[in-house]
């Protein structure tokens, strides 16, 4: 098969979105090596999305259904993607660089002595070999790194880096099916539990990111008698009733600089910089951040940033496009209740 | 039982860091610390090796500057180190590399657990941590943040993996490779009495002959180094009082069509 495969990551049936943006980047490679897109589907009740994929650019689907596959985990799945690159022999291997599609790449690129290029930022093609622009140094450089040896090329691309294709209607792939490579008995790893945050908005896929800081100590509620330390009191509770409506309105995720995850203000899974995560959004919000620049390394490519913080020489108003100076306890309710006003949320 | 942690020395947190005009990068004269990711896994190494009875090794593969980040570690309490070097091995190519690192845990032997921070800053990349799990044929579990349960005895394992989603419980059989998550524990700061052991400590250098591999095929390159293209410097301070500067800020906001 020449062809370009292209894995369809989902999780509880539904496709991630990042996944769509991969596909848009292993349909601009198929179109240089003028070969098609096959998505690759792996899981039970995969139809749906086989349709889908077709919608946003695939030609081709290959199925693999089987109980061993419901829950994602790599032994299995890497088996699936192994075999099928050592069968048929395609010229790439794209997914969307997500914990899962970072992981199941780097495994069959290893199984199969093959180049890989994650998190791209960008691709190109010269001669065959692919070329990409990689975040370098925690984002402060960029590396551009190329393929120099091997056969399929493997790569991963960071979320909203690449735009989805608008889905096309009536797109019917041709769907065939895929055998897995692993019985039940040859996988070690057994999930025992998966605990979901319910409802709350990934960061990395997020458009719009309002994170908080030291400064949401300044909380003028006064805690409890019996709160233990005031300052983690009022931080949490600005946190959930000042931030978190704001998000809430404006359909946005909830971050946070590393001082106010270290203080224990917020879990750590909310913490963006260079230990934390790394966040590309439309609109970044940062209310009583200083802007060290390990937070700036996590959030740097924010096309919109807005700054609100008491003090005017703070770095992050040199990052901002907006700055409004002030006490975000006052000004995150009169934003939350202006874009109620203005939106009519 | 022996605990093989990996790591290097990256430019310090706070270096300004830019490409040159030839392709290459320098932070000019800024110091170099342990990778940030990696002083987790350095600190549950020194944990499971107490934990098994057994030795933490640490591992640089790289240049000359990583002794840096190996002298941390037995500064920390690690109980030995190692440098790999040679010209066969370019470590940004996470082939090569993984391809060394599952030698060096063959050679030091009886290993029932490696570990890798989540990722490495300066190549920016975790995928040579999965690839070295792939070439020893061992179980990867990536993402860590617990370590719940483990068995030296019974080789068995049980970790929790923080994912985008939520946090997943997986249990699995030992040998195998771990990359951790910042909240998996606290650091330890080097004690007075290893930074002074650590300074007189002379780290063995591994060829690959002395890995006993010959040099893997190149598969990727750094082509060069770029700087990142230039902020948007425009700046408008909004000013009134909060009423005011959130009516502002919602018109700009709508005028940039991000809201």
């Amino acid at each position: 098969m020449s062809a370009v495969i292209a894995w369809v990551e989902a999780f509880n049936g539904k496709a991630i979105p990042a996944t769509w943006e991969a596909l848009a980047a292993a349909r601009m490679l198929a179109d240089k090596f003028a070969v098609p897109v096959v998505a690759l589907i792996i899981g039970e009740g995969g139809e749906a999305l086989a349709a889908e994929a077709g919608q946003f650019g695939a030609d081709e689907v290959l199925l693999c259904a089987d109980s061993s596959l419901n829950n994602y985990r790599l032994e299995a799945y890497a088996g699936v993607l192994t075999a099928l690159v050592q069968s048929h022999h395609p010229r790439a291997v794209v997914a969307a660089a997500t914990s899962r599609g970072r992981e199941l790449l780097a495994a069959s690129a290893a199984d199969t002595d093959s180049p890989m290029l994650g998190d791209v930022l960008s691709l190109s093609v010269g001669d065959g070999w692919i070329s990409a622009d990689r975040a370098g140094y925690a984002g402060k450089v960029l590396s551009e790194t190329q393929v120099v040896g091997g056969e399929t090329q493997f790569v991963t691309v960071r979320s909203r880096a690449f735009k989805a294709l608008d889905p096309k209607a009536g797109a019917a792939p041709q769907v065939s099916s895929l055998a897995p490579a692993l019985s039940e008995d040859q996988i070690v790893s057994k999930v025992e539990s998966f605990e979901t945050e319910a409802g709350t908005v990934n960061l990395t896929d997020a458009a719009v990111i309002v994170s908080g800081g030291r400064g949401m100590a300044n909380n003028p509620k006064d805690a409890p008698a019996d709160a233990g330390d005031a300052a983690v009191w009022k931080a949490r509770d600005g946190f959930a009733n000042v931030l978190q409506p704001l998000a809430d309105t404006l359909g946005a995720a909830v971050g946070a600089s590393r001082a106010a995850v270290d203080a224990g203000y917020i879990p750590y899974a909310h913490q963006v910089g260079q230990t934390g995560k790394v966040v590309a959004p439309d609109l970044y919000i940062a209310a009583g951040i200083s802007g060290a620049i390990q937070h700036q390394a996590g959030m740097r490519t924010s096309k919109i940033i807005v700054a609100i913080n008491k003090d005017k020489e703070a770095p992050i108003f040199k990052m901002a496009r907006y700055g409004l100076v002030g006490d975000l306890y006052q000004i995150i309710p009169a934003l939350t209740a202006e874009v109620k006003k203005r939106l009519g949320k | 039982m022996s605990v093989v942690v990996f790591t290097r020395s990256t430019p310090d947190t706070a270096a300004k860091v830019e490409a040159d005009a030839s392709g290459g990068v320098s932070w000019g004269d800024a110091a170099t610390v342990v990778n940030p990711w990696d002083e987790y896994a350095l600190e549950e190494g020194i944990l499971q090796a107490k934990a098994g009875a057994g030795k933490a090794v640490v591992v640089a593969i790289g240049g000359e500057m990583h002794s840096e980040a190996l002298k941390h570690s037995l500064a920390m309490g690690l109980d030995e180190a190692a440098r790999v070097e040679d010209a066969g091995i370019d470590p940004t190519d996470s082939l090569a590399y993984a391809t060394a690192a599952a030698a060096v845990v063959k050679k030091i032997a009886d290993v029932d657990l490696v570990l890798f921070g989540k990722e490495s800053v300066d190549v920016g990349s975790d995928q040579h941590i999965v690839q070295t799990a792939r070439k020893l044929g061992w179980t990867m579990l990536s993402y860590v943040s617990k370590i719940v349960a483990v068995d030296y005895a019974a080789k068995t394992i049980k970790v929790e993996r923080m994912l985008e989603e939520g946090r997943q419980v997986v249990t699995s059989r030992l040998p195998v490779v771990i990359s951790v998550m910042k909240d998996i524990n606290e650091p330890r700061y080097p004690s007075f009495i290893g930074i002074r052991k650590a300074s007189k400590a002379v780290i063995p250098l591994w060829s690959l002959g002395d890995l006993g591999i010959a040099a893997p095929p190149p598969r990727t390159k750094v082509a060069r180094y770029k700087n990142l293209p230039a902020r948007d410097t425009r700046f408008e301070l909004i000013e009134g009082t909060p009423e005011e500067q959130a009516k502002v800020l919602v018109d700009r906001l709508i005028e940039e069509k991000v809201l």
